[in-house]
């Protein structure tokens, strides 16, 4: 690092292409949304965003050509970080495609949708490229202050008011705790970068361990309310509810990714040399938070809740990864997040379809016969069930295996016995989803559907293939994660 | 080519084209019907390796299937004398219940019914016979999803119940022996079957007694609930009574195999101590299962829910046999495989029919078909028979030797084990006479008899039945062969290495 050298290099620039790519576009799209009159069709925007995640990708895959540290150590790009840059422009994208169709049917399509979400990509981006304590802060504020927006984005539905209002008081409640942690962590070392601080502790003479402690319990906590890890996961079930349905795909797979992309680099870099104090509590965590998700979704009957708690489940899964402390747990974790995002942004898709008009219909009995009325979106609908269940040759089996075997690994056996268990009590309630769709007729006051549009269609599709994908030929996936995972230690 | 991967990949490709065929048409029976029947006629070129040299895989298949830095899944499978009877009986059923289908499911149903029967061909096909333990736990589960859509969306008025409580036990089983799987592939290094069983032939992965334990639970737990062996039954007799009638007719006829065949290819051929430490209670409860399912089936009311309770009597004669480790007892387990799901097969069959003609279950609501329906009451007569344990039909050979071997263990066992054939031979029979014989009422007077088209499916397990009885050097050698090279590697593990936790060593991954 040379402190003299102000201007940076041109290659740093590329390595922040697709932040760049997608700034450009979000801004593009709110310049365009005000040029154009109030009722014209938005669906233009709309597929400039796409085009916007398209040239990102692109932008990402040039990044990773070009690896290295960029901006001082602020950010630095490595196989971890573009999967995970990768990983939130398809949730993105599939998120948009979903949007059409329901946007235009609330009539609330608006230009500042895509652009928000193009922005809160760009935050998720940064969350996975830094290599700064401030540049998460940073990261997560852009893309968590863009999904504010978005959880309200309804504005005249009551329930979406609700769950914009929470998830912004409780979201920044944890930026508090997440920033103190900073505060605290920059005051033990003197820096906020995260090898720094790895060094730091590492050197046994140095370490005022409680302090240090302290300060990534700090940050626990922060980063544990941003992924709804129990007992941080109050928040989760209202917020999914009540925001509307691409939305609520969007903030439990995209947000969700990118703040464990963080959680993991900070507490398998810089907190490695604690990792004696944070493994039991992670460990607890991930136990409670497993058994929270699972048993509070045995009761619901509002699908939307229901997937709500359902993530915070699969958010306990995800932990048991870290916790297993390993190259392959951070595989296995990365693994999980793909195939859940696919698995999650596809039920959500199915589920904002066939709810009609305001979400009237999102009560799990609205699913009656929906095998009768649809049959080719209730089959994919059953595979995404299907693979959060964890039935195998779907991506959620061959994801909950290699983060058991990572577990087992670690000789984490209670750990993995609990957590299998679970997933058996899981099989419970989401099978009432199977029940309703295939084994019950379909009621009569429901409206009829109309056929899916082309864009639900294409997300809807994609996301089972790619689930299937990920079931039956998962190693492609696998190696890259494998070879990201290698990051650490 | 290699005929395994036909049997195996037919019945999936099977599933995709009935899925793309006209719903309201006689399509998807024709291709469901075609398929299953070449899955058959590919299967039996299975035969001829494996009655050469029954100990030896043959039709081997051996692909990498997933590959990363912590671990090589292969996809390895390959039969021999243990799969080869159940791979057939398999796809011999499914075209029966094809058959079947076509009879007793409303038209404009079939089509996804179809479908599913050959995604549970595919998974069961695969159970039987892959041999590396992550495809058998991903088989094992594809089987079961199926099976859990064909009771929920088919079955009668409690079927969303009996269901769901068929797919959550299983699973509960399940998740356990994915738990021991994990663990030992943790322990041995590898997934393969051969390969671990190798690696503990030649001592260069030891599984110490407490591992042992542990490893056999969780595998048992999987296999109790699927055969199931008491107190692990309570899924079983709302899931058959269920269920419709080709879908009860494949899970007691093969999908209960699932587990007696897990219990013999994994659960005590890779773990003999443990499977030693727990013979006497697994012996215990397999014989209360026998009587305690005979003294059920006794007082059923219901033709169904006799059957079902008579098929937890039988099953706990193959559990028992297993777990005699006897050359006798072990055929006798795996003859009883087979013959079990022919016979079980085949009146859950004819009770299908009997529910199609009448609409009902209920014994009360028979009595006195036989004057009018009288190739019925021959069909149904010869296949009871078969199922009490007649000589000359199929179960008496597989009942036989586990007695003998029983007798051979632990004479008691044999004594007690024997109760259960007297009490089958009381309830079979009480339940004929008042279904089929006596004075006909007015409903009864007419029954509609066997039609030419009901005579397809049944005739060929009937003759099945006779062939088994009487020609059983054409069925046992193979699996003589097979099941003599387990007990022989058993034996030698227990003497030599087992019992020595000092030197108790694991094989680590490298990772």
């Amino acid at each position: 690092m040379n402190d003299s050298l102000v201007v940076p290099l041109a290659v740093e620039y590329l390595r922040l292409l697709p932040e760049i790519i997608l700034s450009v576009f979000g801004a593009a799209i709110m310049m365009l949304e005000a040029a154009l009159s109030p009722k014209s069709n938005k669906t233009g925007l709309g597929i400039l965003a796409l085009v916007g995640i398209a040239l990102a990708f692109l932008g990402n895959n040039i990044a990773y050509s070009q690896p290295g540290p960029a901006f001082h150590n602020m950010m630095t790009v490595d196989a971890y970080a573009a999967f995970f840059r990768g990983l939130v422009l398809v949730v993105g994208f599939l998120c948009i495609l979903a949007s059409f169709h329901y946007l235009q049917r609330e009539g609330v399509q608006r230009g500042e949708y895509y652009a928000l979400i193009l922005f809160s990509i760009v935050g998720q981006c940064v969350m996975a490229t830094a290599a700064d304590l401030i540049m998460v802060f940073i990261g997560l504020e852009i893309s968590s202050i863009a999904t504010y927006i978005l959880a309200g984005f309804v504005r005249d539905d009551r329930r979406s008011n609700e769950s914009a209002l929470k998830y912004f008081l409780l979201g920044s409640f944890a930026t508090a705790f997440l920033l103190y942690g900073i505060a605290w962590i920059y005051g033990i070392s003197g820096s906020t970068n995260l090898k720094y601080i790895h060094t730091y502790l590492t050197d046994q003479t140095q370490i005022p361990s409680i302090l240090a402690g302290l300060a990534a319990a700090l940050i626990f906590v922060g980063l544990a309310f941003k992924v709804s890890v129990a007992p941080f996961q109050i928040w989760a079930p209202d917020v999914y509810q009540g925001a509307a349905a691409p939305v609520s795909a969007f903030m439990s797979a995209g947000p969700k990714a990118a703040a464990f992309a963080v959680f993991f680099r900070i507490f398998m870099t810089s907190f490695a040399p604690l990792n004696q104090r944070w493994i039991p509590v992670v460990w607890g965590c991930a136990l409670l938070t497993m058994i929270i998700g699972n048993f509070a979704a045995l009761v619901q009957t509002n699908v939307k809740r229901l997937l709500g708690y359902s993530s915070i489940a699969h958010a306990g899964y995800v932990l048991v990864a870290l916790t297993s402390y390993s190259q392959v747990g951070v595989a296995a974790a990365m693994f999980y997040l793909f195939s859940y995002a696919l698995m999650n942004i596809g039920a959500f898709a199915v589920v904002g379809y066939v709810a009609s008009r305001h979400e009237q219909f999102v009560r799990i009995d609205d699913l009656a016969g929906l095998g009768r009325r649809e049959p080719v979106i209730a089959g994919l609908l059953a595979i995404f069930v299907f693979s959060l269940i964890g039935v195998p040759l779907t991506g959620g089996f061959f994801a909950k295996f290699y983060v058991f075997q990572a577990a087992l690994d670690s000789h984490l056996v209670w750990l993995t016995v609990i957590g299998l268990i679970n997933s058996a009590i899981a099989a419970y309630y989401y099978l009432k989803i199977i029940v309703a769709i295939y084994f019950k007729e379909p009621s009569e006051n429901i409206a009829r559907l109309e056929p899916p549009s082309v864009g639900t269609r294409v997300a809807v599709w994609a996301s089972a293939l790619g689930t299937l994908f990920l079931g039956i030929f998962p190693s492609a996936l696998l190696s890259f994660a494998s070879v990201s995972a290698a990051t650490f230690r | 080519m290699n005929l395994l991967l036909v049997t195996l990949f037919l019945p999936l490709i099977g599933f995709f084209i009935i899925l793309l065929l006209p719903r309201n048409s006689k399509a998807p029976f024709t291709a469901a019907l075609l398929i299953t029947l070449a899955t058959f006629l590919a299967s039996l070129g299975l035969i001829g390796p494996v009655v050469r040299n029954g100990s030896q895989v043959s039709s081997a298949v051996d692909w990498l299937w997933i590959s990363s830095p912590s671990m090589q899944i292969h996809f390895h499978a390959g039969i021999d004398g243990i799969n080869l009877w159940l791979v057939l009986l398999t796809t011999l059923l499914l075209p029966v219940a094809v058959w079947m289908t076509n009879s007793v499911i409303a038209e404009d149903r079939r089509k996804p019914f179809f479908a599913l029967l050959l995604l549970f061909e595919f998974g069961i096909v695969g159970v039987f016979s892959v041999l590396d333990l992550f495809a058998f736990y991903v088989f094992w589960e594809v089987a079961l999803v199926p099976m859990y859509l064909l009771v929920g969306s088919f079955g009668g008025p409690q079927r969303v119940a009996a269901a769901m409580k068929f797919f959550v036990y299983t699973m509960t089983g399940s998740v356990l022996m994915l738990t021991c799987i994990l663990y030992l592939h943790h322990l041995a290094g590898t997934f393969d079957y051969l390969e671990i069983y190798s690696r503990l032939a030649s001592g260069q992965a030891v599984l110490g007694p407490e591992q042992q334990l542990l490893l056999f639970l969780g595998f048992f737990a999987a296999f109790a609930v699927k055969v199931p062996i008491v107190p692990f039954h309570t899924w079983l007799p709302a899931t058959y009574t269920e269920a419709p009638a080709p879908a009860t007719f494949l899970l007691a006829a093969v999908m209960s195999k699932m587990g007696t065949y897990g219990l013999l290819r994994y659960a005590v051929a890779l773990f003999p101590a443990g499977a030693h430490h727990y013979a006497r209670g697994i012996a215990t409860l397999a014989i209360i299962g026998i009587v305690y399912g005979a003294l059920l089936a006794l007082i059923q009311p219901n033709i169904k829910r006799l059957i079902a309770y008579s098929s937890v009597s039988h099953l706990g004669f193959i559990v028992l046999g297993l777990f005699t480790f006897t050359q006798q007892g072990t055929d006798g387990a795996v003859y009883q495989m087979v013959a079990h799901g022919l016979s079980t097969g085949a009146l859950f069959l004819l009770a299908g029919y009997l529910e199609q003609r009448r609409g009902s279950m209920e014994i009360t609501d028979f009595g006195g078909i036989a004057s009018s329906a009288p190739g019925l009451a021959t069909a149904f007569l010869i296949t009871l028979l078969a199922s009490i344990g007649l000589p000359t039909l199929c179960n008496f050979i597989g009942e036989f030797l586990v007695l003998q071997g029983a007798a051979l263990t632990k004479f008691s066992w044999a004594v007690w084990a024997a109760i259960g054939v007297i009490l089958s031979a009381a309830y079979m029979l009480w339940m004929y006479q008042r279904t089929f014989l006596g004075k006909p009422n007015a409903r009864n007077a007419s029954f509609p008899d066997l039609r030419g088209a009901d005579w397809i499916s049944i005739l060929p397990l009937i003759a099945l039945m006779v062939w088994l009885g009487c020609y059983t050097q054409s069925f046992l050698p193979p699996i003589s062969a097979a099941t003599s090279r387990i007990l022989e590697q058993n034996r030698q593990n227990e003497e030599y290495r087992v019992q020595l936790p000092t030197q108790v060593t694991e094989l680590r991954h490298e990772r």
